[in-house]
């Protein structure tokens, strides 16, 4: 009889996996295509931003997004968010063609997202901060709430439930109830995922998450987003710059330059492509 | 040495005494130490006692619940949607002579009628009762606030503070025009059945002469301003109130919808403005100088702080006792009418030493 799946009773990876699989819990599987784009073109004004992109995501996997700057990368996750509306080209969300939204409606479709700069609620506490992130599981009226008892308390309640375990994954109990603003900057970015996670998406972006962080933080960083990945089965499309995590923790690759796409593939195959080469180490014109 | 030698900033910062763990900085000092001055000069004069005295004081604070009342519209349409809203006293304005409107059963927009249709319809009947009239009012301020998010706001996401700002001064001017157009510009007297006149039970009891509607106005303001306390601190909309203000890709990032949040925050200010234009219609009559009572909440904004519902009453309370104590005392050996600006003067001397208020959020940039 095989042991139970715990770090002790496995020697490897393999045997950790094989393990898992013998007590049927779930192993780290990539599904269908969960958001498809097709011929995205984004213009501003004369400036094209993305220029006829298509690429997918799958289920379960983690998705770079990666380009030298001003490739159109926050732009691409602007479109998916809904705060910007493509010229041209098609989203299809879970086999249906998305229509003009909203980034709330968007939101409550279970599509949360970071910010390149941090976007918080500079003054309230981490603990309000994670909070809002439920906004979209909340269903209780306004005048439940007004009347702050009932059915609202215990939805309170719950969803208090549901933060402080994000809390605890996150390892930010000490600042439960500090205002953000004073954090320092790589907690804040910490609880910016805490809020993304929030809303239990089925696809979190993040753009950037680990830019501007020191080698510890950003260790930190991977471990969550691996582990959420991993335990949650969310899906993942993030934006980096920092090519060693980009290869380390993403499934697939897609490669933007000067709004279009150079490269899509594996790690091992985006590092082979010319074109993507050539676009980050420059080439000679003559 | 920069290290050794504190600078200018640093010093003046740092002046200021710590009582028993409250620190006390140069602008409290300077205030509590006026206010103790002020104290001993009447003491000595052994004004304490006086009745007249108190009844100034009474009559200050009563005055201040009103300018209280204006500026807590200001105070939560700034705190939960980072807009400065100039038009607040002209949502007052607005607010009271559609509630007249109604009241007296006027036709809207009458004159625009008979000029363009040849309709001359001034009146349609008697007017609603009071209550009635209250709820249709109430539900044109709601109107009128979706407008206002669908017509000046929505274009406007993600701009910065003073383009808003700009925005809601343009929306003043339009407002008191249509204010004009729909309800004429002849001053009303304004009854919805409040108690007039001098307080008997006050008088026998004290000897102060004190307004009854005023004794009013307070009891609406408290609880006006427990009911709004509540609503945005403890609330899941509060939160998303305070969510919008701070952030707004990221309020629209975890699912809030802007416009709701908008309409609502002007919905509660639209409510304000109807409370503040009943109270001082019934004072001074419905007439278009109301707008400009605006223009006396901003001082006590300066001194309350724009993002604080108590700072909003305590600044309003300071402001009237003030400039009425100043008026009666010191008034008369400088040449009187000294309310006109002795607000202005006092937020100037706030700004100078205290530029967050008594209770606004301090202001720390990080650099």
């Amino acid at each position: 009889m095989s042991h139970a799946p715990t770090a002790a009773a496995a020697e490897t990876d393999e045997e950790y996996a094989a393990a898992e699989e013998a007590h049927g819990i779930a192993v780290r599987q990539i599904g269908e295509v969960v958001m498809d784009i097709r011929n995205i073109t984004l213009r501003f004004g004369g400036v094209t931003a993305i220029r006829d992109i298509s690429f997918d995501i799958r289920e379960g996997e983690i998705r770079a997004i990666i380009g030298p700057n001003g490739a159109g990368k926050s732009s691409m996750l602007n479109v998916i968010n809904g705060f910007y509306h493509p010229q041209d080209g098609e989203i299809w969300y879970r086999g249906k063609k998305r229509g003009p939204m909203k980034p709330h409606q968007i939101a409550r479709l279970g599509i949360a997202r970071t910010f390149q700069n941090i976007a918080l609620f500079k003054g309230m506490t981490t603990l309000d901060n994670i909070m809002t992130g439920r906004l979209t599981k909340m269903r209780r009226n306004m005048i439940w709430q007004a009347l702050w008892t009932g059915p609202a308390e215990r939805e309170e309640i719950e969803h208090r439930a549901a933060v402080e375990k994000i809390i605890d994954f996150l390892e930010i109990q000490s600042i439960r109830k500090t205002p953000v603003g004073r954090l320092p900057y790589g907690l804040q970015k910490r609880v910016e995922l805490g809020r993304a996670l929030a809303a239990e998406p089925t696809l979190l972006l993040l753009d950037e998450p680990m830019a501007g962080m020191n080698v510890e933080e950003k260790e930190d960083m991977c471990r969550f987003i691996l582990d959420v990945n991993d335990e949650f089965g969310t899906t993942i499309a993030l934006i980096e710059h920092d090519m060693g995590v980009v290869m380390d923790i993403a499934d697939r690759v897609v490669v933007l330059d000067y709004g279009q796409k150079i490269g899509d593939g594996t790690p091992d195959e985006v590092r082979k492509n010319q074109a993507v080469i050539d676009a980050y180490l420059g080439v000679s014109h003559d | 040495m920069t290290d050794a030698t504190p600078s200018m900033v640093e010093r003046l910062t740092r002046t200021g005494v710590t009582v028993r763990g409250i620190h006390l900085g140069p602008g409290a000092l300077l205030g509590l130490g006026a206010a103790a001055v002020v104290l001993l000069v009447l003491a000595v004069q052994g004004l304490l006692i006086d009745v007249f005295f108190w009844e100034v004081v009474i009559s200050g604070l009563l005055a201040g619940v009103m300018y209280a009342l204006v500026a807590l519209g200001f105070v939560l349409i700034f705190k939960s949607s980072g807009i400065f809203n100039f038009a607040q006293g002209v949502l007052a304005l607005f607010a009271a002579l559609t509630l007249v409107g109604f009241q007296t059963g006027q036709v809207p927009f009458a004159h625009l009628l008979s000029w363009i249709l040849g309709i001359e319809a001034h009146h349609w009947g008697d007017g609603f009762g009071t209550i009635l009239a209250l709820v249709f009012s109430l539900v044109v301020m709601i109107a009128l606030a979706w407008l206002i998010v669908r017509v000046v706001l929505r274009p406007l996401v993600n701009q910065e503070g003073i383009m808003l700002f700009m925005a809601t001064i343009g929306l003043a001017f339009v407002l008191e025009g249509v204010g004009d157009l729909m309800w004429g510009a002849n001053v009303k007297a304004l009854d919805v059945g409040l108690p007039q006149g001098p307080s008997d039970t006050i008088i026998d009891a004290t000897g102060m002469f004190v307004e009854k509607i005023e004794i009013s106005a307070a009891v609406v303001a408290i609880v006006l301003v427990i009911a709004l306390t509540l609503f945005s601190q403890y609330t899941r909309m509060g939160r998303a109130l305070r969510a919008v203000a701070d952030d707004h890709q990221a309020a629209l990032s975890v699912g809030i919808s802007l416009e709701t949040i908008w309409w609502i925050v002007w919905s509660i200010a639209g409510l304000v403005a109807l409370v503040a234009g009943v109270m001082w219609g019934a004072k001074l009559g419905v007439q278009f100088s109301l707008s400009l009572i605006a223009l006396k909440a901003l001082p006590v904004l300066m001194l309350g702080g724009f993002t604080s519902i108590p700072g909003a009453i305590l600044g309003g309370l300071i402001i009237g006792v003030g400039e009425k104590v100043f008026e009666v005392y010191v008034g008369p050996m400088i040449g009187g009418a000294t309310e006109n600006w002795f607000a202005y003067m006092l937020a100037l001397g706030f700004l100078l030493f205290r530029p967050q208020g008594l209770f606004g959020e301090k202001i720390i940039e990080r650099v």
